[in-house]
Protein backbone atom coordinates (compact mmCIF):
# COMPACT_ATOMS: atom_id res chain seq x y z
CA UNK A 1 0.00 0.00 0.00
CA UNK A 2 2.96 2.28 0.66
CA UNK A 3 3.79 1.61 -2.98
CA UNK A 4 0.95 3.89 -4.01
CA UNK A 5 2.80 7.02 -3.01
CA UNK A 6 5.95 6.77 -5.09
CA UNK A 7 8.00 9.87 -5.73
CA UNK A 8 6.73 10.48 -9.28
CA UNK A 9 3.09 10.24 -8.09
CA UNK A 10 3.75 12.79 -5.36
CA UNK A 11 5.70 14.93 -7.82
CA UNK A 12 2.78 15.05 -10.27
CA UNK A 13 0.42 15.78 -7.35
CA UNK A 14 2.46 18.68 -6.06
CA UNK A 15 3.62 19.98 -9.44
CA UNK A 16 0.85 19.09 -11.85
CA UNK A 17 1.83 19.34 -15.53
CA UNK A 18 -0.40 21.23 -17.96
CA UNK A 19 -2.31 22.72 -15.10
CA UNK A 20 -4.64 25.70 -15.38
CA UNK A 21 -7.15 27.21 -17.78
CA UNK A 22 -6.68 26.78 -21.51
CA UNK A 23 -7.45 30.00 -23.43
CA UNK A 24 -9.17 29.22 -26.72
CA UNK A 25 -10.12 25.68 -25.69
CA UNK A 26 -12.49 24.05 -28.18
CA UNK A 27 -13.59 21.22 -25.92
CA UNK A 28 -13.97 21.08 -22.17
CA UNK A 29 -15.44 18.57 -19.76
CA UNK A 30 -15.90 18.75 -15.99
CA UNK A 31 -16.65 15.89 -13.66
CA UNK A 32 -16.47 15.03 -9.99
CA UNK A 33 -16.12 11.98 -7.87
CA UNK A 34 -18.97 12.85 -5.50
CA UNK A 35 -17.96 10.18 -3.04
CA UNK A 36 -14.75 11.91 -2.07
CA UNK A 37 -14.92 15.32 -3.69
CA UNK A 38 -12.29 14.94 -6.44
CA UNK A 39 -12.89 17.40 -9.28
CA UNK A 40 -11.30 17.73 -12.69
CA UNK A 41 -11.97 19.95 -15.67
CA UNK A 42 -10.14 18.78 -18.81
CA UNK A 43 -9.79 21.29 -21.63
CA UNK A 44 -8.57 20.55 -25.16
CA UNK A 45 -7.63 22.73 -28.10
CA UNK A 46 -8.48 20.61 -31.11
CA UNK A 47 -7.58 21.61 -34.61
CA UNK A 48 -8.14 19.39 -37.64
CA UNK A 49 -8.91 16.41 -35.36
CA UNK A 50 -5.57 16.77 -33.58
CA UNK A 51 -5.05 17.76 -29.93
CA UNK A 52 -2.91 20.90 -30.21
CA UNK A 53 -2.98 21.69 -26.50
CA UNK A 54 -4.36 20.38 -23.23
CA UNK A 55 -4.78 21.75 -19.71
CA UNK A 56 -6.57 20.51 -16.64
CA UNK A 57 -7.83 22.12 -13.47
CA UNK A 58 -8.67 20.06 -10.45
CA UNK A 59 -8.57 19.37 -6.79
CA UNK A 60 -8.67 16.19 -4.83
CA UNK A 61 -6.52 13.29 -3.76
CA UNK A 62 -3.00 12.57 -4.97
CA UNK A 63 -4.12 9.63 -7.09
CA UNK A 64 -6.77 11.55 -9.05
CA UNK A 65 -4.59 14.60 -9.66
CA UNK A 66 -1.41 12.70 -10.50
CA UNK A 67 -3.31 10.41 -12.85
CA UNK A 68 -4.75 13.39 -14.74
CA UNK A 69 -1.37 15.14 -14.84
CA UNK A 70 0.40 12.09 -16.24
CA UNK A 71 -2.35 11.68 -18.83
CA UNK A 72 -2.02 15.24 -20.15
CA UNK A 73 1.69 14.71 -20.82
CA UNK A 74 1.10 12.15 -23.52
CA UNK A 75 -1.87 13.38 -25.51
CA UNK A 76 -0.55 16.57 -27.09
CA UNK A 77 -0.24 15.92 -30.83
CA UNK A 78 -2.41 12.83 -30.75
CA UNK A 79 -5.41 12.54 -33.05
CA UNK A 80 -8.92 12.52 -31.62
CA UNK A 81 -9.24 8.87 -32.62
CA UNK A 82 -6.11 8.00 -30.65
CA UNK A 83 -7.29 9.90 -27.59
CA UNK A 84 -10.70 8.29 -27.73
CA UNK A 85 -9.07 4.86 -27.82
CA UNK A 86 -7.15 5.25 -24.54
CA UNK A 87 -8.50 2.69 -22.10
CA UNK A 88 -8.41 2.21 -18.35
CA UNK A 89 -5.74 -0.45 -18.58
CA UNK A 90 -3.45 2.11 -20.18
CA UNK A 91 -4.08 4.53 -17.30
CA UNK A 92 -3.37 1.91 -14.66
CA UNK A 93 -0.15 0.91 -16.43
CA UNK A 94 0.84 4.57 -16.69
CA UNK A 95 0.35 5.02 -12.96
CA UNK A 96 2.44 1.92 -12.35
CA UNK A 97 1.21 1.45 -8.79
CA UNK A 98 -1.24 -0.97 -7.23
CA UNK A 99 -4.66 0.70 -7.12
CA UNK A 100 -7.08 -0.76 -4.60
CA UNK A 101 -10.74 -1.16 -5.65
CA UNK A 102 -11.70 1.74 -3.38
CA UNK A 103 -9.39 4.08 -5.29
CA UNK A 104 -10.15 3.10 -8.91
CA UNK A 105 -12.56 5.99 -9.34
CA UNK A 106 -9.87 8.41 -8.25
CA UNK A 107 -7.40 6.93 -10.73
CA UNK A 108 -9.84 7.08 -13.66
CA UNK A 109 -11.42 10.51 -13.20
CA UNK A 110 -8.82 12.16 -15.46
CA UNK A 111 -9.52 9.65 -18.23
CA UNK A 112 -13.25 10.14 -17.86
CA UNK A 113 -12.98 13.91 -18.26
CA UNK A 114 -10.60 13.48 -21.20
CA UNK A 115 -13.09 11.18 -22.92
CA UNK A 116 -15.89 13.62 -22.22
CA UNK A 117 -13.87 16.42 -23.82
CA UNK A 118 -12.67 14.31 -26.75
CA UNK A 119 -16.21 13.25 -27.60
CA UNK A 120 -17.48 16.80 -27.12
CA UNK A 121 -19.96 15.77 -24.43
CA UNK A 122 -21.83 18.11 -22.16
CA UNK A 123 -22.89 15.34 -19.82
CA UNK A 124 -21.99 11.68 -19.49
CA UNK A 125 -24.44 9.55 -21.46
CA UNK A 126 -26.38 7.00 -19.43
CA UNK A 127 -24.83 4.72 -16.91
CA UNK A 128 -21.22 5.66 -16.22
CA UNK A 129 -20.27 2.47 -14.44
CA UNK A 130 -18.43 1.31 -17.53
CA UNK A 131 -16.03 4.21 -17.02
CA UNK A 132 -15.91 4.09 -13.25
CA UNK A 133 -16.68 0.63 -11.98
CA UNK A 134 -15.82 0.89 -8.31
CA UNK A 135 -18.26 2.14 -5.72
CA UNK A 136 -16.49 2.94 -2.52
CA UNK A 137 -16.57 5.20 0.49
CA UNK A 138 -20.21 5.92 -0.04
CA UNK A 139 -22.15 5.88 3.15
CA UNK A 140 -22.42 4.62 6.60
CA UNK B 1 -4.38 25.08 19.09
CA UNK B 2 -5.03 24.93 22.79
CA UNK B 3 -7.35 22.20 23.88
CA UNK B 4 -8.84 22.16 27.33
CA UNK B 5 -10.02 18.79 28.49
CA UNK B 6 -11.95 18.03 31.62
CA UNK B 7 -10.76 14.84 33.23
CA UNK B 8 -12.43 11.64 32.16
CA UNK B 9 -11.56 8.18 33.35
CA UNK B 10 -12.36 4.71 32.13
CA UNK B 11 -13.51 1.91 34.39
CA UNK B 12 -13.95 -0.62 31.60
CA UNK B 13 -11.96 -3.84 31.50
CA UNK B 14 -11.15 -3.34 27.84
CA UNK B 15 -8.82 -6.35 27.65
CA UNK B 16 -11.68 -8.63 28.71
CA UNK B 17 -14.13 -6.90 26.37
CA UNK B 18 -11.77 -7.30 23.40
CA UNK B 19 -11.69 -11.06 23.95
CA UNK B 20 -15.40 -11.10 23.10
CA UNK B 21 -14.75 -9.63 19.64
CA UNK B 22 -13.02 -12.19 17.42
CA UNK B 23 -12.45 -9.67 14.62
CA UNK B 24 -10.30 -7.39 16.78
CA UNK B 25 -7.43 -9.87 16.73
CA UNK B 26 -7.44 -10.11 12.93
CA UNK B 27 -4.32 -8.95 11.14
CA UNK B 28 -4.17 -6.90 7.93
CA UNK B 29 -1.34 -6.18 5.49
CA UNK B 30 0.61 -9.08 6.89
CA UNK B 31 1.33 -8.59 10.53
CA UNK B 32 -0.65 -5.57 11.69
CA UNK B 33 -3.43 -6.16 14.20
CA UNK B 34 -6.38 -4.12 13.04
CA UNK B 35 -7.08 -0.87 14.92
CA UNK B 36 -10.76 -0.37 14.20
CA UNK B 37 -11.64 3.31 14.63
CA UNK B 38 -14.63 3.59 12.31
CA UNK B 39 -17.42 2.88 14.77
CA UNK B 40 -19.61 5.77 13.69
CA UNK B 41 -19.91 3.92 10.38
CA UNK B 42 -20.59 0.52 11.91
CA UNK B 43 -19.56 -1.43 14.98
CA UNK B 44 -17.97 -4.85 15.35
CA UNK B 45 -19.95 -7.74 16.83
CA UNK B 46 -19.20 -9.69 20.01
CA UNK B 47 -19.21 -13.48 20.15
CA UNK B 48 -22.46 -13.30 22.15
CA UNK B 49 -24.31 -11.67 19.24
CA UNK B 50 -22.78 -13.96 16.63
CA UNK B 51 -23.70 -17.00 18.74
CA UNK B 52 -27.26 -15.85 19.37
CA UNK B 53 -27.81 -15.54 15.64
CA UNK B 54 -26.09 -18.83 14.81
CA UNK B 55 -28.21 -20.53 17.42
CA UNK B 56 -31.39 -19.49 15.63
CA UNK B 57 -30.21 -21.02 12.36
CA UNK B 58 -28.76 -24.12 13.99
CA UNK B 59 -31.43 -24.88 16.58
CA UNK B 60 -34.88 -23.43 16.06
CA UNK B 61 -35.30 -21.30 12.93
CA UNK B 62 -38.86 -20.94 11.60
CA UNK B 63 -40.97 -18.05 10.39
CA UNK B 64 -42.43 -15.84 13.09
CA UNK B 65 -46.08 -15.24 13.94
CA UNK B 66 -47.21 -18.11 11.72
CA UNK B 67 -46.37 -21.66 12.69
CA UNK B 68 -48.12 -23.52 15.49
CA UNK B 69 -45.13 -25.77 16.06
CA UNK B 70 -42.35 -25.47 18.60
CA UNK B 71 -39.69 -23.93 16.35
CA UNK B 72 -41.96 -21.13 15.18
CA UNK B 73 -43.13 -20.44 18.70
CA UNK B 74 -39.54 -20.30 19.91
CA UNK B 75 -38.42 -17.99 17.10
CA UNK B 76 -41.43 -15.75 17.70
CA UNK B 77 -40.66 -15.60 21.41
CA UNK B 78 -37.03 -14.69 20.74
CA UNK B 79 -38.06 -12.03 18.20
CA UNK B 80 -40.65 -10.46 20.49
CA UNK B 81 -38.22 -10.83 23.38
CA UNK B 82 -35.79 -8.67 21.41
CA UNK B 83 -38.56 -6.10 21.02
CA UNK B 84 -39.12 -6.11 24.78
CA UNK B 85 -35.38 -5.54 25.35
CA UNK B 86 -35.32 -2.72 22.80
CA UNK B 87 -38.32 -1.10 24.47
CA UNK B 88 -36.76 -1.35 27.92
CA UNK B 89 -33.48 0.08 26.64
CA UNK B 90 -35.13 3.38 25.68
CA UNK B 91 -37.88 3.28 28.35
CA UNK B 92 -40.73 2.62 25.92
CA UNK B 93 -43.67 0.25 25.56
CA UNK B 94 -43.01 -2.79 23.32
CA UNK B 95 -46.05 -1.91 21.17
CA UNK B 96 -44.28 1.32 20.27
CA UNK B 97 -41.17 -0.36 18.86
CA UNK B 98 -41.31 -0.92 15.10
CA UNK B 99 -38.44 -2.97 13.78
CA UNK B 100 -36.89 -1.59 10.59
CA UNK B 101 -33.69 -2.31 8.69
CA UNK B 102 -31.92 0.83 9.89
CA UNK B 103 -32.46 4.44 10.96
CA UNK B 104 -32.77 5.51 7.33
CA UNK B 105 -35.74 3.21 6.81
CA UNK B 106 -37.16 4.52 10.07
CA UNK B 107 -37.05 8.14 8.90
CA UNK B 108 -38.60 7.16 5.59
CA UNK B 109 -41.36 5.28 7.38
CA UNK B 110 -42.26 8.44 9.28
CA UNK B 111 -41.90 10.66 6.19
CA UNK B 112 -44.11 8.47 4.01
CA UNK B 113 -46.83 7.90 6.60
CA UNK B 114 -47.08 10.69 9.18
CA UNK B 115 -45.26 13.19 6.95
CA UNK B 116 -47.45 12.83 3.88
CA UNK B 117 -50.62 12.94 5.96
CA UNK B 118 -49.68 15.97 8.02
CA UNK B 119 -47.28 18.26 6.18
CA UNK B 120 -49.03 20.54 3.70
CA UNK B 121 -48.13 23.33 1.30
CA UNK B 122 -46.75 26.31 3.17
CA UNK B 123 -45.80 24.32 6.27
CA UNK B 124 -42.25 24.42 7.60
CA UNK B 125 -39.81 21.67 8.56
CA UNK B 126 -36.79 22.52 10.70
CA UNK B 127 -33.58 20.67 9.85
CA UNK B 128 -29.92 21.31 10.70
CA UNK B 129 -26.56 21.20 8.92
CA UNK B 130 -25.55 18.44 11.35
CA UNK B 131 -28.04 15.99 9.87
CA UNK B 132 -26.90 12.79 8.25
CA UNK B 133 -28.39 12.62 4.74
CA UNK B 134 -30.82 10.02 6.09
CA UNK B 135 -32.55 12.66 8.22
CA UNK B 136 -32.45 15.39 5.59
CA UNK B 137 -33.11 14.01 2.11
CA UNK B 138 -36.47 12.33 3.03
CA UNK B 139 -37.72 15.69 4.36
CA UNK B 140 -36.28 17.69 1.49
CA UNK B 141 -38.09 15.43 -0.98
CA UNK B 142 -41.33 15.54 1.00
CA UNK B 143 -41.11 19.34 1.10
CA UNK B 144 -40.66 19.45 -2.68
CA UNK B 145 -43.60 17.11 -3.23
CA UNK B 146 -46.10 18.98 -1.05
CA UNK B 147 -44.77 22.53 -1.32
CA UNK B 148 -43.45 22.80 2.23
CA UNK B 149 -40.37 24.78 3.25
CA UNK B 150 -37.18 23.46 4.88
CA UNK B 151 -35.64 25.86 7.40
CA UNK B 152 -31.98 25.06 8.11
CA UNK B 153 -30.24 25.63 11.44
CA UNK B 154 -26.53 26.36 11.28
CA UNK B 155 -23.70 25.56 13.69
CA UNK B 156 -21.14 27.83 15.35
CA UNK B 157 -17.37 27.55 14.84
CA UNK B 158 -17.11 24.55 17.16
CA UNK B 159 -19.98 22.72 15.50
CA UNK B 160 -22.62 23.47 18.14
CA UNK B 161 -26.16 24.21 16.97
CA UNK B 162 -27.21 27.86 16.80
CA UNK B 163 -29.95 28.05 19.41
CA UNK B 164 -30.81 31.61 18.36
CA UNK B 165 -31.53 30.42 14.82
CA UNK B 166 -33.66 27.57 16.15
CA UNK B 167 -35.79 29.90 18.23
CA UNK B 168 -36.12 32.31 15.32
CA UNK B 169 -37.15 29.47 12.99
CA UNK B 170 -39.91 28.36 15.36
CA UNK B 171 -41.10 31.96 15.66
CA UNK B 172 -41.73 32.03 11.90
CA UNK B 173 -44.77 29.86 12.58
CA UNK B 174 -46.29 26.89 10.72
CA UNK B 175 -43.46 24.59 11.84
CA UNK B 176 -45.02 21.13 11.57
CA UNK B 177 -41.89 19.10 12.13
CA UNK B 178 -38.52 19.43 13.79
CA UNK B 179 -36.24 16.61 12.57
CA UNK B 180 -32.89 16.79 14.34
CA UNK B 181 -30.05 14.55 15.37
CA UNK B 182 -29.12 14.18 19.01
CA UNK B 183 -25.49 13.48 18.08
CA UNK B 184 -23.59 14.57 14.97
CA UNK B 185 -21.95 11.68 13.13
CA UNK B 186 -19.57 14.11 11.43
CA UNK B 187 -18.28 16.12 14.40
CA UNK B 188 -19.39 14.26 17.51
CA UNK B 189 -21.40 17.25 18.72
CA UNK B 190 -24.20 16.38 21.13
CA UNK B 191 -27.15 18.65 20.47
CA UNK B 192 -29.43 19.85 23.30
CA UNK B 193 -32.13 17.57 21.89
CA UNK B 194 -34.24 17.51 25.03
CA UNK B 195 -34.35 21.32 25.33
CA UNK B 196 -34.94 21.76 21.60
CA UNK B 197 -37.76 19.21 21.79
CA UNK B 198 -39.45 21.07 24.64
CA UNK B 199 -39.15 24.35 22.75
CA UNK B 200 -40.51 22.80 19.55
CA UNK B 201 -43.39 21.06 21.33
CA UNK B 202 -44.35 24.33 23.01
CA UNK B 203 -44.57 25.85 19.54
CA UNK B 204 -46.88 23.05 18.42
CA UNK B 205 -44.37 21.12 16.26
CA UNK B 206 -43.92 17.36 16.09
CA UNK B 207 -40.36 16.24 16.85
CA UNK B 208 -38.30 13.41 15.36
CA UNK B 209 -34.94 12.62 16.93
CA UNK B 210 -32.26 10.78 14.95
CA UNK B 211 -30.55 8.83 17.74
CA UNK B 212 -28.41 6.58 15.53
CA UNK B 213 -25.21 7.92 17.13
CA UNK B 214 -26.69 8.24 20.62
CA UNK B 215 -28.41 4.96 21.52
CA UNK B 216 -25.22 2.86 21.00
CA UNK B 217 -23.14 5.06 23.31
CA UNK B 218 -25.28 6.38 26.13
CA UNK B 219 -28.55 5.98 27.97
CA UNK B 220 -31.45 7.35 25.90
CA UNK B 221 -34.89 7.67 27.49
CA UNK B 222 -37.73 8.60 25.13
CA UNK B 223 -40.00 9.71 27.97
CA UNK B 224 -37.32 12.01 29.32
CA UNK B 225 -36.54 13.28 25.80
CA UNK B 226 -40.19 14.13 25.23
CA UNK B 227 -40.01 13.68 21.46
CA UNK B 228 -42.67 12.13 19.18
CA UNK B 229 -40.47 9.91 17.02
CA UNK B 230 -37.02 8.45 17.64
CA UNK B 231 -35.03 6.27 15.23
CA UNK B 232 -31.81 4.28 15.49
CA UNK B 233 -29.86 1.49 13.78
CA UNK B 234 -28.74 -1.79 15.29
CA UNK B 235 -25.51 -2.16 13.34
CA UNK B 236 -23.87 0.76 15.12
CA UNK B 237 -24.55 -0.87 18.51
CA UNK B 238 -22.94 -4.32 18.17
CA UNK B 239 -25.98 -5.77 16.37
CA UNK B 240 -26.10 -6.94 12.76
CA UNK B 241 -26.98 -4.71 9.81
CA UNK B 242 -30.67 -5.13 9.02
CA UNK B 243 -31.77 -4.33 12.56
CA UNK B 244 -33.05 -1.03 13.85
CA UNK B 245 -36.13 0.60 15.27
CA UNK B 246 -38.58 3.45 15.09
CA UNK B 247 -40.19 4.52 18.32
CA UNK B 248 -43.34 6.64 18.51
CA UNK B 249 -46.19 7.13 20.97
CA UNK B 250 -48.97 4.55 20.70
CA UNK B 251 -51.57 7.25 20.05
CA UNK B 252 -49.51 8.62 17.16
CA UNK B 253 -48.86 5.18 15.66
CA UNK B 254 -52.53 4.25 15.85
CA UNK B 255 -53.50 7.29 13.79
CA UNK B 256 -50.85 6.60 11.14
CA UNK B 257 -51.48 4.66 7.96
CA UNK B 258 -49.18 1.66 7.42
CA UNK B 259 -45.99 2.22 5.42
CA UNK B 260 -45.58 -1.08 3.56
CA UNK B 261 -48.49 -3.36 2.76
CA UNK B 262 -48.52 -7.15 2.60
CA UNK B 263 -48.37 -10.18 4.82
CA UNK B 264 -48.27 -10.11 8.61
CA UNK B 265 -49.40 -6.49 8.83
CA UNK B 266 -53.09 -7.26 8.16
CA UNK B 267 -56.01 -8.31 10.34
CA UNK B 268 -58.56 -9.25 7.66
CA UNK B 269 -58.36 -9.13 3.88
CA UNK B 270 -61.32 -9.19 1.49
CA UNK B 271 -61.50 -8.15 -2.15
CA UNK B 272 -63.10 -4.88 -1.13
CA UNK B 273 -61.21 -3.96 2.02
CA UNK B 274 -58.30 -4.74 4.35
CA UNK B 275 -57.98 -4.00 8.03
CA UNK B 276 -54.66 -3.66 9.83
CA UNK B 277 -52.95 -5.77 12.45
CA UNK B 278 -52.38 -4.37 15.94
CA UNK B 279 -49.32 -2.32 16.87
CA UNK B 280 -46.50 -2.71 16.19
CA UNK B 281 -47.07 -5.38 13.51
CA UNK B 282 -49.22 -3.00 11.47
CA UNK B 283 -45.91 -1.46 10.39
CA UNK B 284 -43.99 -4.70 9.78
CA UNK B 285 -45.06 -6.09 6.41
CA UNK B 286 -43.62 -9.36 5.16
CA UNK B 287 -41.21 -11.61 6.99
CA UNK B 288 -39.15 -9.38 9.27
CA UNK B 289 -35.37 -9.65 9.57
CA UNK B 290 -36.11 -11.57 12.73
CA UNK B 291 -32.65 -13.10 13.15
CA UNK B 292 -31.14 -9.61 12.95
CA UNK B 293 -33.65 -8.43 15.56
CA UNK B 294 -32.69 -11.35 17.80
CA UNK B 295 -29.07 -10.28 17.31
CA UNK B 296 -30.08 -6.77 18.40
CA UNK B 297 -31.59 -8.24 21.55
CA UNK B 298 -28.31 -10.01 22.30
CA UNK B 299 -26.38 -6.80 21.63
CA UNK B 300 -28.58 -4.90 24.09
CA UNK B 301 -27.93 -7.59 26.71
CA UNK B 302 -24.21 -7.17 26.11
CA UNK B 303 -24.25 -3.35 26.25
CA UNK B 304 -26.35 -3.33 29.42
CA UNK B 305 -24.07 -5.96 30.95
CA UNK B 306 -21.08 -3.67 30.41
CA UNK B 307 -23.07 -0.53 31.28
CA UNK B 308 -23.86 2.30 28.88
CA UNK B 309 -22.72 4.94 31.38
CA UNK B 310 -19.32 3.27 31.61
CA UNK B 311 -19.12 2.98 27.82
CA UNK B 312 -19.89 6.68 27.45
CA UNK B 313 -17.17 7.59 30.00
CA UNK B 314 -14.66 5.30 28.29
CA UNK B 315 -15.24 6.96 24.93
CA UNK B 316 -14.86 10.42 26.49
CA UNK B 317 -11.66 9.23 28.12
CA UNK B 318 -10.27 8.17 24.73
CA UNK B 319 -11.43 11.42 23.13
CA UNK B 320 -9.71 13.38 25.91
CA UNK B 321 -6.58 11.33 25.23
CA UNK B 322 -6.60 11.79 21.45
CA UNK B 323 -7.75 15.41 21.02
CA UNK B 324 -4.68 17.19 22.48
CA UNK B 325 -2.23 14.73 20.90
CA UNK B 326 -3.80 15.26 17.50
CA UNK B 327 -4.26 19.01 17.84
CA UNK B 328 -0.62 19.65 18.72
CA UNK B 329 0.64 18.16 15.44
CA UNK B 330 1.54 21.02 13.08
CA UNK B 331 -0.76 21.15 10.07
CA UNK B 332 -3.58 19.17 11.70
CA UNK B 333 -6.98 20.82 11.99
CA UNK B 334 -9.50 19.20 14.33
CA UNK B 335 -13.17 20.04 13.69
CA UNK B 336 -15.97 20.13 16.20
CA UNK B 337 -16.06 20.88 19.92
CA UNK B 338 -12.60 21.46 21.40
CA UNK B 339 -13.66 20.28 24.85
CA UNK B 340 -15.39 17.16 26.11
CA UNK B 341 -18.58 19.04 26.92
CA UNK B 342 -21.48 18.12 24.66
CA UNK B 343 -19.50 15.77 22.49
CA UNK B 344 -18.94 12.05 22.00
CA UNK B 345 -16.07 9.93 20.76
CA UNK B 346 -16.01 11.15 17.17
CA UNK B 347 -12.90 13.07 16.08
CA UNK B 348 -12.93 14.70 12.64
CA UNK B 349 -9.70 16.19 11.32
CA UNK B 350 -7.66 17.12 8.28
CA UNK B 351 -3.95 17.20 7.55
CA UNK B 352 -2.92 20.22 5.52
CA UNK B 353 -1.66 19.17 2.11
CA UNK B 354 -2.89 15.58 2.29
CA UNK B 355 -6.33 14.68 0.93
CA UNK B 356 -8.40 12.52 3.32
CA UNK B 357 -8.47 9.62 0.88
CA UNK B 358 -4.70 9.59 0.78
CA UNK B 359 -4.64 9.83 4.58
CA UNK B 360 -6.99 6.85 4.93
CA UNK B 361 -4.94 4.81 2.46
CA UNK B 362 -1.74 5.46 4.41
CA UNK B 363 -3.55 4.70 7.68
CA UNK B 364 -4.76 1.46 6.15
CA UNK B 365 -1.17 0.48 5.43
CA UNK B 366 -0.63 0.71 9.22
CA UNK B 367 -3.77 -1.30 9.98
CA UNK B 368 -5.63 1.78 11.25
CA UNK B 369 -9.23 1.90 9.97
CA UNK B 370 -10.80 5.36 9.82
CA UNK B 371 -13.39 6.96 7.61
CA UNK B 372 -12.40 9.48 4.96
CA UNK B 373 -15.10 11.30 3.06
CA UNK B 374 -18.13 13.45 3.65
CA UNK B 375 -19.73 11.06 6.17
CA UNK B 376 -23.15 11.44 4.47
CA UNK B 377 -22.88 15.01 5.74
CA UNK B 378 -22.42 17.17 2.65
CA UNK B 379 -24.30 20.09 4.22
CA UNK B 380 -21.85 20.08 7.12
CA UNK B 381 -18.81 19.72 4.82
CA UNK B 382 -20.03 22.79 2.91
CA UNK B 383 -20.34 24.69 6.20
CA UNK B 384 -16.78 23.66 7.17
CA UNK B 385 -15.69 24.59 3.65
CA UNK B 386 -14.01 21.24 3.06
CA UNK B 387 -14.74 18.44 0.57
CA UNK B 388 -14.04 15.75 3.11
CA UNK B 389 -12.49 15.01 6.48
CA UNK B 390 -10.81 12.11 8.23
CA UNK B 391 -12.85 10.74 11.09
CA UNK B 392 -11.87 8.45 13.94
CA UNK B 393 -14.74 7.18 16.09
CA UNK B 394 -14.55 5.12 19.26
CA UNK B 395 -16.45 2.32 20.92
CA UNK B 396 -16.13 0.31 24.09
CA UNK B 397 -13.30 -1.90 22.79
CA UNK B 398 -10.92 0.88 21.69
CA UNK B 399 -7.68 1.66 23.53
CA UNK B 400 -5.17 4.46 24.07
CA UNK B 401 -2.69 2.24 22.21
CA UNK B 402 -4.91 2.53 19.13
CA UNK B 403 -4.95 6.32 19.58
CA UNK B 404 -1.14 6.26 19.64
CA UNK B 405 -1.12 4.23 16.42
CA UNK B 406 -3.41 6.81 14.83
CA UNK B 407 -1.10 9.65 15.86
CA UNK B 408 1.89 7.74 14.46
CA UNK B 409 -0.02 7.21 11.21
CA UNK B 410 -0.69 10.97 10.97
CA UNK B 411 3.04 11.57 11.24
CA UNK B 412 3.68 8.92 8.60
CA UNK B 413 1.20 10.57 6.21
CA UNK B 414 2.93 13.90 6.73
CA UNK B 415 6.32 12.31 6.07
CA UNK B 416 5.16 10.54 2.87
CA UNK B 417 3.72 13.79 1.51
CA UNK B 418 6.58 15.92 2.81
CA UNK B 419 4.31 18.30 4.69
Amino acid sequence: MDDMYRDYILDHYKNPRNSGALPGATNSYHDTNPLCGDEITMSLLIDDDVVKDVRFQGKGCAISQASASILTEEIKGKTLAEVRAIDRQHILENLGIPISPARIKCALLGLKTLKGAAWGLSEWPGDDRAASPARANGSE
Amino acid sequence: MAVTIRPATSTLDVAAIRKDFPILSQKVHGDKVVAYLDNAATSQKPRQVIDAMSEVFESYNANIHRGVYEFSEKTTAAFEGARDKTARLINADAREIIFVRNATEGVNLVAYTWGRANIKAGDRIISTVLEHHSNFVPWQQLAKDVGAEIVMIDVDDEGRLRRDQFTAALAKGRVKLVAITSTSNGLGTVTPAKELTAEAKAAGATVLIDAAQAVPHSKVDVKDMGCDFLVFSGHKMLAPPGSGAVWAHTALLERMRPFLFGGDMIAKVTVAETTWNDLPWKFEAGTSSYVDAIGLGAAIDYLEGVGLDKIHEHELFLTGYLLPRLSEIPGVTVYGPKTLDDRVGVVSFNIEGVHPHDVATIFDSEGVCIRAGHHCNQLLMAKLNVAATNRASFYLYNTTDECDRLVAAVNKAKKVFGV
